[in-house]
């Protein structure tokens, strides 16, 4: 239907059409089992590192510097060096953590709710954004960390015999987050391992070096696929799925509930856990096409990220950016309904107060433009464009998370005790300096392991298919 | 595994999903036991041709769940009540709902621990060595684009010659011997 608009100067798009659907095809025709493993493992395995990794990968590691730097200056100094303080007690490192931890879930959303929805498109996405959720909690991971004041004291969060005989108070919500967000890094890191077990005795076979043999088949854990494994293999992935589905939407839950259960306005509310996982999903897709764009151009790997996959990823925000309105519509609508004081002043005041700046940019990048142009078919599958929405999204999302711990603390009951939030150039150092180890992280990911999964993506084409004719039933010798 | 010499089994290379499954049938049909498919990606009629029907891990997972669920709503309740009770705003010490959270977080913790690890488990995974990766065309193609039937000399119906004649017949590429 609509999709024989996609291209409509091109003679060649009529095979992107697939005859029994209508719809635009997942993957490029013409694959085969071969083809697939050659492109995808030789990513991997050619001797010849690209000149534009490397220039990347020292931007990203440059960058990571300033981190470094400032988490020791952070350490020698105190949290003093931030800008937190009363009445703004929670900043950046409240702000980055939500984020961060946001856009994982996307990652989680592709491998894990996807697979149990049976959408074989997002068998050429998830492994990289799976490495995008690993990558991106362990950057949300070191602010709470950093934020405690002694680091070196972090595991008094855990429960465990000591000699002081104090023990952790299971009440509070911040102690949730240590389980919620210790327990999504563990399951995240296993689902993506045990994915790529299979692929990488593709690579153990297929490397011609020594040291890459030795590596894949260490790693590989001799992974044979006889099928009585891959049939055990296949229920542990659905589990996996299927634990992870509810673990994802619990642990922005638990986030929301730093807020949600303390008694500020603007925090206490209801409509926190939905619209804070819907806003971490939006936020994460937004993510994964800032990564996918670039670097199936740049690896061309068109033929098996397509177009379709740009487009679904778009109706996905689309449907997330939706869920998010109506959170921002409905704040909105209970300090208004709610008759209290205190709910009016701080709407009003995050809206038009000296900081209403931050809500325009919210509103601008997450709502109106997103939310107006997503509708719009052309316009989601043009590959320049959805990056600028990718990127404006994500700028929207860290917005969003600005607002709500500022504009929420900034002014309180007590007009006595107003005052102001100015980052300081700690703050920026650290927040700039996880966008760079990121992106290091992530070309490491990129060069030394398959990126997206051979056999995933095998069990899709035309040749997986098993002729019924052919069965026993029919044979006479 | 305990050392082991001669001949671990016959293995007969196809070209097409379709033609394992063909020929695993016709095999399980005449009567063998000790086989397995190969292949590069979860080919769910394979497994059913050699009669794999169910496995172990929902259960394996399923009891790491609940122990992960008891061992910490019992660690909770103790440490709030008997080892450390501390009054937060006058709440209960037994302040069950607040328990759950945690206690939900470790029920998914251990339940899909167990699944991984128990999957591998039960595969007998790691194992870096295994016979069939002596065999010369294995590695070439197991994990790429080909498809294995092995026959293995465990099985009673097992003999060198007569074997490789009856794989013979289901029409593969080739046969291969395998030797420890």
């Amino acid at each position: 239907m609509a999709t024989s608009e996609l291209k409509p100067g091109n003679p060649d798009h009529g095979r992107w059409i697939d005859p029994a659907t209508g719809e635009f095809r997942v993957l490029e025709p013409g694959q085969t089992f071969k083809s697939v493993t050659a492109k995808i493992s030789d990513i991997v395995l050619t001797p010849h590192t690209p000149l534009g990794w490397f220039a990347l990968f020292g931007i990203g590691g440059a960058v990571a510097t300033f981190l470094l730097t400032a988490v020791t200056w952070l350490f020698l100094k105190g949290t003093g060096i931030w800008a937190v303080t009363q009445p703004v007690a929670w900043g950046f490192a409240i702000i980055n953590f939500v984020w961060w931890i946001g856009i994982g879930h996307a990652g989680t959303l592709i491998s894990a709710i996807l697979l149990l929805f049976k959408q074989g498109w997002r068998n050429s996405i998830n492994r990289f954004a799976e490495a995008m959720t690993i990558f991106a909690v362990v950057c949300a991971g070191m602010f709470p960390l950093i934020h405690v004041g002694r680091p070196w004291l972090g595991y008094w969060l855990l429960p465990y015999p000591n000699s002081m005989t104090v023990w952790p108070q299971f009440r509070s919500p911040l102690l949730w987050d240590v389980f919620a967000v210790s327990t999504y890094a563990t399951i995240s890191v296993v689902f993506w391992y045990i994915g790529m077990v299979p692929d990488f005795g593709t690579m153990r076979d297929r490397a011609k070096t020594p040291i890459a043999q030795y590596f894949y088949g260490l790693i590989s854990l001799g992974w044979r696929g006889s099928v009585r494994h891959w049939m055990r293999y296949e229920t542990a992935s659905l589990l996996l799925a299927g634990l992870a589905t509810p673990l994802v939407l619990s642990v922005h839950t638990v986030i929301s509930f730093d807020f949600a259960v303390a008694t500020l306005p603007g925090w206490h509310t209801t409509i926190f856990p939905p619209y804070f996982v819907a806003g971490a999903i939006y936020s994460g897709f937004a993510m994964v096409l800032t990564l996918a764009i670039p670097l199936r151009k740049f690896y061309h790997l068109e033929a098996l990220v397509t177009e379709r996959h740009i487009d679904n990823m778009g109706k996905v925000m689309l449907a997330t950016g939706l869920i998010v309105a109506y959170g921002y519509g409905m704040e909105v609508f209970m300090a208004w309904y709610s008759a209290s004081h205190w709910e009016y002043f701080m709407m009003w005041n995050r809206m038009f107060g000296p900081m209403g700046w931050s809500y325009g940019v919210l509103i601008f990048c997450n709502i109106a433009f997103p939310l107006t142009t997503l509708w719009v078919r052309k316009l989601r599958t043009n590959i320049g464009f959805m990056f600028l929405i990718s990127i404006v999204v994500n700028t929207g999302m860290w917005f969003e998370r600005f607002v709500i711990v500022v504009t929420s603390l900034y002014r309180d009951y007590l007009p006595s005790s107003w005052g102001t939030y100015r980052a300081t150039k700690w703050d920026f150092m650290t927040y700039i300096g996880t966008l760079g180890l990121f992106t290091a992280l992530f070309l490491l990911f990129v060069r030394f392991l398959p990126m997206i999964p051979m056999n995933e993506i095998k069990m899709m084409l035309p040749g997986a298919k098993i002729k019924p004719k052919e069965a026993v039933a029919g044979e006479s010798h | 595994m305990p050392p082991r010499e001669g001949t671990y089994g016959l293995l007969a290379e196809f070209d097409t999903p379709s033609d394992l499954v063909r020929a695993a049938q016709k095999a399980r049909l005449d009567g063998w036991r000790r086989l397995d498919c190969y292949t590069p990606y979860p080919v769910e009629e394979a497994a059913e041709a050699i009669g794999f029907h169910r496995n172990k891990v929902p259960l394996v997972t399923l009891i790491g769940g609940l122990m992960g669920l008891v061992a910490m709503f019992s660690l909770e309740t103790w440490v709030s009540t008997l080892a450390y009770p501390l009054n937060i705003a006058g709440r209960p010490t037994y302040s069950w709902p607040a328990f759950i959270i945690p206690a939900y977080e470790w029920t998914i913790l251990w339940a899909g621990l167990s699944a991984a690890f128990g999957m591998l488990a039960l595969n007998g995974l790691p194992s870096p060595y295994h016979p069939l990766f002596n065999a010369p065309n294995f590695r070439a193609g197991a994990l790429d684009d080909k498809f294995f039937l092995c026959l293995e000399a465990l099985d009673p119906k097992f003999d060198l010659l007569d074997t490789r004649a009856y794989l013979e017949t289901l029409a593969p590429v080739s046969v291969v011997e395998v030797e420890y």
